[in-house]
């Protein structure tokens, strides 16, 4: 059967959605410097608009937890004065929210046009034959998670890895990739290159 | 060349400071505007024609005059920071290394439409930047810039910093309220239009990070002669981020009389050595592509409308010779399939069969009628969803086969990509996040 006259549409192409089931994770309530840090955001916000703090909130449980847990999601609800619902609803519409455990460093590359024009394809596969690892995998021993992210605003400075949503790395040539990954095992995220700071004249 | 307006001062060291700002004419714009009648700045905006810089080029003067001003609901300023376009980094720059002149521009559009927030919609991933302008924000509050009685004239004024969380279409206006209300980042019916009925269902301004860093300028500097630095309708200083195959990609500042052709190969250098000029996307992924011999045309709104495609966000997106353009299309389609929010069927459906039939071509494992029927998919997208990401995803796939429909039948005749480059994959195209 299909909705379109000329669109193949049998049992192997037929487009799924994906109901996913969230890892309930430990019991969860917030540290108490990160309930205060969202307490002070809700602030920001008129009294009877809590929901805007949502993401902010996420965030604090991601980075309590490692990842997204029902039990964080739930905690977060009860704050924010949303359901359960309303919460997963938005935590699974976000890709910077993770839903599983990922590794320690998340190694995110930006794959969009610009990137790949200038070789983002050959630093994920340098990545991924470094780590032993396929894109959307964590490596064994939990240290790495390496992942393809779409357009990262940084197109000049090509191709750019993002890591744990926050360091940046640009202009990775696919040689360096390798190195890349041994210099994050013996420095962390001072193997990191960042950005802004190579503009200034001085 | 013209004397930078907003990125004079990007490559100094600490130009990004409160004490770098106030040497340079800081806050002088805002100092102005406080002294005048926010009907008047309203006015003097629309003179200057300045237009939104984030893709619609909609005339701001005029998005604020739509305002609702009888309401007791409060009103907002939204800052569209959630730069995510393909090809566009400008924001990036103004934000990171400029942060104050967006903190007077948010503050003068407050007191021109009579808000008392504003809301910086930040994207997720430049988290960097905004530790930078959290940082440089607290010190504006503590010295009087932002805040209660703002530099003594009696105005107060919040801002506030709101991080987003990985959403390409938290860049449409009504989808970017949604998600700082702390939904999914989905469209609205419109209208109701946010200037009547936007955040918190109050009336709301949504403009972009560099219209608002155009403001102080303008007040500062006049009308006219704002007007006088571009082509008619098309005046003041533009932001062009040159990407892809360039020698020296970056952020160029420069009036829209400049051409396509000036902007890629005396800004940015021009191609590497020894290859040739494919194509170009003048105006972030969502523009069709313009081919080597339109490029003497000022890259202006209307000068790039007339010639078939759109300055948008002014991400100018530069290919030579050895990009397949059925890759070029299955890139961008992954891009629109992964970020469909998925209210509207054509755009959530049809994005991802554009993709599968792209792949399967790109592959080539594709048939010919697989290229009439991208164009047909395509046709069903464009024009037929809440917003205009449904005519963005479409585009990649209906420009490329109008331009480059051999390429197409190549690789469905030889069942393979007839132009691989050393760039790319060595395997086959790698999997989706």
């Amino acid at each position: 059967m299909s909705f379109h006259p000329l669109m193949v549409y049998d049992r192997d192409h037929f487009h799924r959605s994906e109901r996913t089931r969230l890892d309930e994770g430990k019991a969860f309530t917030f540290t108490p410097e990160r309930r205060a840090a969202l307490d002070d955001l809700l602030t920001k916000y008129p009294p009877d608009q809590k929901r805007s703090a949502v993401l902010a909130a996420l965030y604090l449980v991601q980075e309590q937890e490692g990842y997204l847990t029902a039990n964080g999601m739930r905690h977060v609800a009860g704050i924010l004065e949303m359901t359960p619902a309303e919460v997963e609803d938005v935590a699974t519409y976000y890709v910077m929210f993770f839903r599983e455990r990922v590794g320690k460093y998340v190694l995110q590359v930006c794959r969009t046009l610009s990137c790949a024009l200038a070789g983002a394809e050959r630093v994920t596969e340098a990545l991924s034959e470094k780590l032993g690892i396929k894109v959307g995998e964590t490596d064994p021993s939990g240290m790495f998670t390496l992942l393809e992210f779409e357009c990262l605003g940084a197109c000049d400075r090509a191709p750019i890895v993002m890591v744990n949503n926050e360091h940046w790395h640009e202009r990775v040539r696919p040689q360096d990739a390798g190195r890349l990954v041994d210099d994050i095992r013996a420095r962390g995220v001072a193997a990191f290159n960042g950005c802004h700071l190579k503009l200034e004249k001085s | 060349m013209m004397e930078p307006i907003l990125t004079r001062y990007v490559r100094e060291p600490n130009s990004y400071t409160l004490d770098f700002f106030l040497k340079h004419q800081g806050y002088d714009g805002l100092k102005k505007a406080l002294g005048m009648a926010p009907n008047d700045v309203i006015e003097a905006v629309k003179a200057s024609g300045l237009r939104g810089r984030g893709g619609a080029g909609f005339p701001t003067g005029l998005k604020w005059q739509f305002v609702l001003k009888d309401t007791p609901k409060p009103k907002y300023i939204c800052c569209n920071a959630d730069e995510s376009e393909p090809g566009t980094f400008k924001d990036h720059l103004l934000m990171e290394r400029n942060p104050h002149l967006l903190f007077e521009g948010c503050l003068i559009g407050c007191w021109a439409i009579g808000a008392k927030v504003a809301y910086i919609y930040i994207r997720g991933e430049f988290y960097h930047v905004q530790k930078i302008m959290e940082a440089e924000l607290a010190k504006a509050y503590a010295q009087g810039y932002v805040g209660k009685n703002i530099m003594g004239s009696g105005f107060d004024c919040d801002i506030v910093i709101h991080r987003g969380a990985g959403a390409y279409e938290a860049g449409e206006e009504t989808a970017l309220i949604e998600s700082l209300e702390g939904k999914r980042a989905q469209p609205r019916i419109k209208p109701p239009f946010p200037a009547v009925a936007g955040l918190y269902n109050a009336p709301t301004a949504v403009n972009n990070v560099e219209t608002l860093c155009n403001l102080p300028a303008i007040l500062t500097n006049g009308a006219a002669w704002f007007t006088s630095l571009g082509p008619e309708k098309n005046g003041g200083p533009k932001l062009f981020c040159v990407s892809g195959h360039v020698k020296k990609p970056g952020v160029f500042e420069a009036t829209m009389k400049t051409t396509l052709r000036e902007l890629i190969f005396d800004h940015a250098g021009g191609l590497r050595d020894g290859h040739k000029l494919k194509a170009v996307i003048p105006g972030g992924s969502s523009v069709p592509i313009l081919l080597p011999e339109q490029l003497d045309i000022p890259a202006s709104f209307d000068d790039v409308a007339k010639a078939g495609s759109m300055l948008g966000s002014a991400g100018i997106i530069v290919m030579d010779e050895t990009t397949c353009m059925v890759w070029v299309a299955r890139n961008l389609l992954h891009f629109y399939k992964h970020e469909s929010c998925g209210k509207c069927t054509p755009c959530r459906e049809g994005g991802d069969w554009l993709l599968k039939i792209l792949t399967r071509l790109e592959n080539g494992e594709g048939e010919m009628r697989d290229i009439d029927l991208l164009v047909s998919v395509g046709g069903n997208i464009a024009g037929k969803t809440l917003c205009a990401f449904g005519d963005a995803a479409a585009t990649p796939a209906l420009t490329t086969v109008k331009h480059f429909r051999a390429e197409f039948e190549a690789h469905v005749r030889e069942g393979r990509c007839t132009l691989p480059a050393d760039w790319r994959a060595s395997k086959t195209p790698v999997g989706a996040h």
